[in-house]
């Protein structure tokens, strides 16, 4: 593990990604526990839509609370919904995957047809139509991201996992009378760690974005609690008048995304063997 | 049997599929059409009334035979009713998909406009520092949620330069090239600009790939000159990738941009599957998904396709 934290660190893109993405945890840490400059919902009528300054490092919004501090809130909001939907979706995937390619045949047959429908949406109204009914809310959100993101995992586990079924190893291991489930859980799922960490990384990146998007759209998070999307929707009538309204989640939300973007490369250069070799 | 064959067979089963999936979807919507379409005025209803509107968009059935029929009126190319506009649902998606088909296309020349000239730019310079500029404006790009970009624009204009996007009533592009173009300008350089990173990425790491190949080096040291192996003969190579991502995500526009419509106040497909969702407007709602995740597997057929045409090296395996 520390061997796998130093690869990254030594990677130039890994390091800034590295940095960008701890930032960020710790800032949504601070903010989740409640260590925010201001309360994030504390409304101050006289500092309404005050410009950046030592008291309020990133100003004021419309009714006068700190953007900071709603921010530091909205960043915990969006890492909260990503990586539980970017969790269920890669747990759902796996297993998902996993069975289409061991089990073959029928089994096979109707997972991927189902995925198939899944992937013939575009993601945002998929989500749309899941988060209509069940109503909006950061669980809903939860919810549809991760059935949105499903299919990819479940694509990229078993593609893998069926040429891995094949290949000597196995098949020497169930020579050797192991049983199906004790083949499954080591040796296919040690070889799938590569391909899923790299996009478990990279899903993260979407899941904030489309989070935001839910979000902007009055469809995720909802007033007065802060999001990024949200922060960006209330932005978008006071942009001349309070650009920092909209600058702020704006570049959050790219330094974020860009931050995993960057990890995702980085372990993919890390832990694609054929690469590894031309890095050392 | 053949890889084409085979996606052609599956496909009539996916579809089938998806209409399934949005069917029950939208019904499990809490609320009903009637109340949603009328507002607070289907209050002033009768029992009667509301069980003849009720009969009349065919809802009293069960959703079998609601489906039943429903599928059978779509199999003849008929998609129902729309209880919002009161419209053929078929008529309504037809005035609304140029606006989503003129902004993808406009889109996508954008993105391979800005993106293949500076991934290939940047992969002749491989590890100067133009390429590293490309390279991390392509990072930057691609981290930039389109609607992002199209706020940010839409701030540069108007507070750099005083100009205020165009955003009146829609023209379409039969009544007005200029005023069209006008209007469609902004969204189209959002969903083109964040694409172009995407572009820029896929292109450069093709032609690196291509660039290491023998028969690069062989044409160089036959004689032909740097520039007309890159032209003549790694570029064909290069674009396959280029082409399916391409494809893929033109597929998607073609779902209309939800959120870029949005902030441009733009008459989408995804903005009348956005509203038609709120609504509960059943016909509109399963008619629009349908036709989209039509288009979208149509696209996603041909790009396939395209990619066996293009790559006389892929033989999809036979079964």
């Amino acid at each position: 593990m520390m061997e796998f934290l130093r690869d990254i660190a030594r990677h130039p893109s890994g390091r800034i990604g590295l940095i960008i993405v701890v930032a960020f945890v710790l800032a949504g840490a601070l903010g989740e526990a409640g260590v925010t400059p201001y309360g994030p919902l504390v409304q101050d009528r006289i500092a309404r839509l005050q410009a950046p300054s030592a008291a309020h490092w990133f100003g004021t919004d419309l009714f006068g609370r700190d953007v900071l501090s709603r921010l530091m809130v909205g960043i915990s909001q969006s890492f909260i919904v990503s990586f539980s939907s970017v969790g269920v979706a890669s747990a759902a995937g796996t297993l998902l995957g996993l069975s289409a390619a061991w089990y073959g045949g029928l089994w096979d047959g109707i997972v991927m047809r189902f995925m198939d429908v899944l992937l013939a949406f575009p993601a945002i109204l998929l989500a749309l139509l899941i988060i209509a009914i069940f109503g909006p809310s950061g669980w809903t959100s939860i919810l549809a991201i991760a059935i949105v993101y499903t299919p990819i995992f479940t694509r990229v586990v078993r593609g893998p996992a069926l040429s891995l079924k094949h290949r000597d190893f196995v098949d020497a291991a169930r020579t050797f009378g192991s049983s199906r489930r004790y083949i499954m859980s080591r040796h296919l799922a040690l070889n799938l760690v590569a391909p899923l960490t790299v996009q478990i990384t990279l899903a993260l990146a979407w899941a904030l974005v489309t989070e935001a998007g839910l979000s902007f759209l009055g469809l995720g998070t909802q007033p007065p609690n802060a999001s990024l999307g949200l922060m960006l929707s209330d932005a978008r009538n006071l942009m001349e008048m309070a650009p920092w309204l909209l600058l702020v989640p704006a570049i959050a939300l790219m330094l974020a995304v860009l931050g995993f973007n960057l990890l995702g490369d980085a372990l993919r250069d890390i832990l694609d063997p054929k690469t590894r070799r031309a890095l050392a | 049997m053949s890889y084409p064959l085979r996606r052609l067979l599956v496909f009539p089963l996916v579809m089938l599929g998806v209409s399934v999936f949005v069917f029950i979807a939208i019904r499990l919507v809490p609320g009903d059409a009637i109340t949603a379409m009328l507002g607070t005025e289907s209050g002033l209803l009768t029992p009667a009334q509301r069980e003849a509107l009720t009969a009349y968009f065919g809802l009293d059935q069960n959703w079998f035979v609601q489906f039943w029929r429903w599928l059978s009126r779509v199999l003849q190319g008929d998609l129902g009713i729309s209880t919002t506009y009161g419209k053929p649902v078929m008529t309504i998606i037809l005035e609304h998909f140029p606006l989503t088909l003129e902004l993808a296309v406009l889109s996508m020349l954008i993105a391979i406009g800005i993106g293949l000239p500076a991934g290939i730019f940047a992969a002749t310079r491989k590890d100067k520092p133009s390429d590293m500029a490309v390279r991390v404006i392509a990072m930057v790009g691609q981290s930039t949620p389109g609607f992002v970009v199209g706020l940010l624009l839409i701030f540069v204009l108007s507070v750099g330069f005083g100009v205020l996007p165009q955003m009146g009533t829609f023209v379409p592009l039969t009544e007005g090239i200029s005023r069209n173009l006008a209007q469609m300008i902004l969204p189209a350089l959002t969903l083109g600009t964040a694409f172009a990173a995407a572009v820029i990425r896929i292109s450069r790491s093709a032609m690196l790939d291509i660039l290491r190949e023998d028969f690069v080096r062989t044409a160089r040291s036959k004689g032909l000159s740097r520039r007309r192996v890159i032209w003549r003969h790694a570029l064909p190579n290069a674009l396959i990738p280029v082409v399916t991502l391409s494809g893929v995500e033109f597929g998607y526009l073609l779902g209309g941009a939800v959120l870029v419509e949005q902030i441009f106040a733009l008459p989408g497909l995804g903005r009348v599957v956005l509203d038609a969702i709120q609504q509960r407007d059943y016909a509109l709602v399963q008619g629009s998904v349908l036709f989209i995740a039509f288009n979208f597997m149509v696209v996603n057929l041909l790009v396939d396709l395209a990619y066996a045409a293009l790559d006389p090296r892929i033989r999809f395996e036979t079964k």
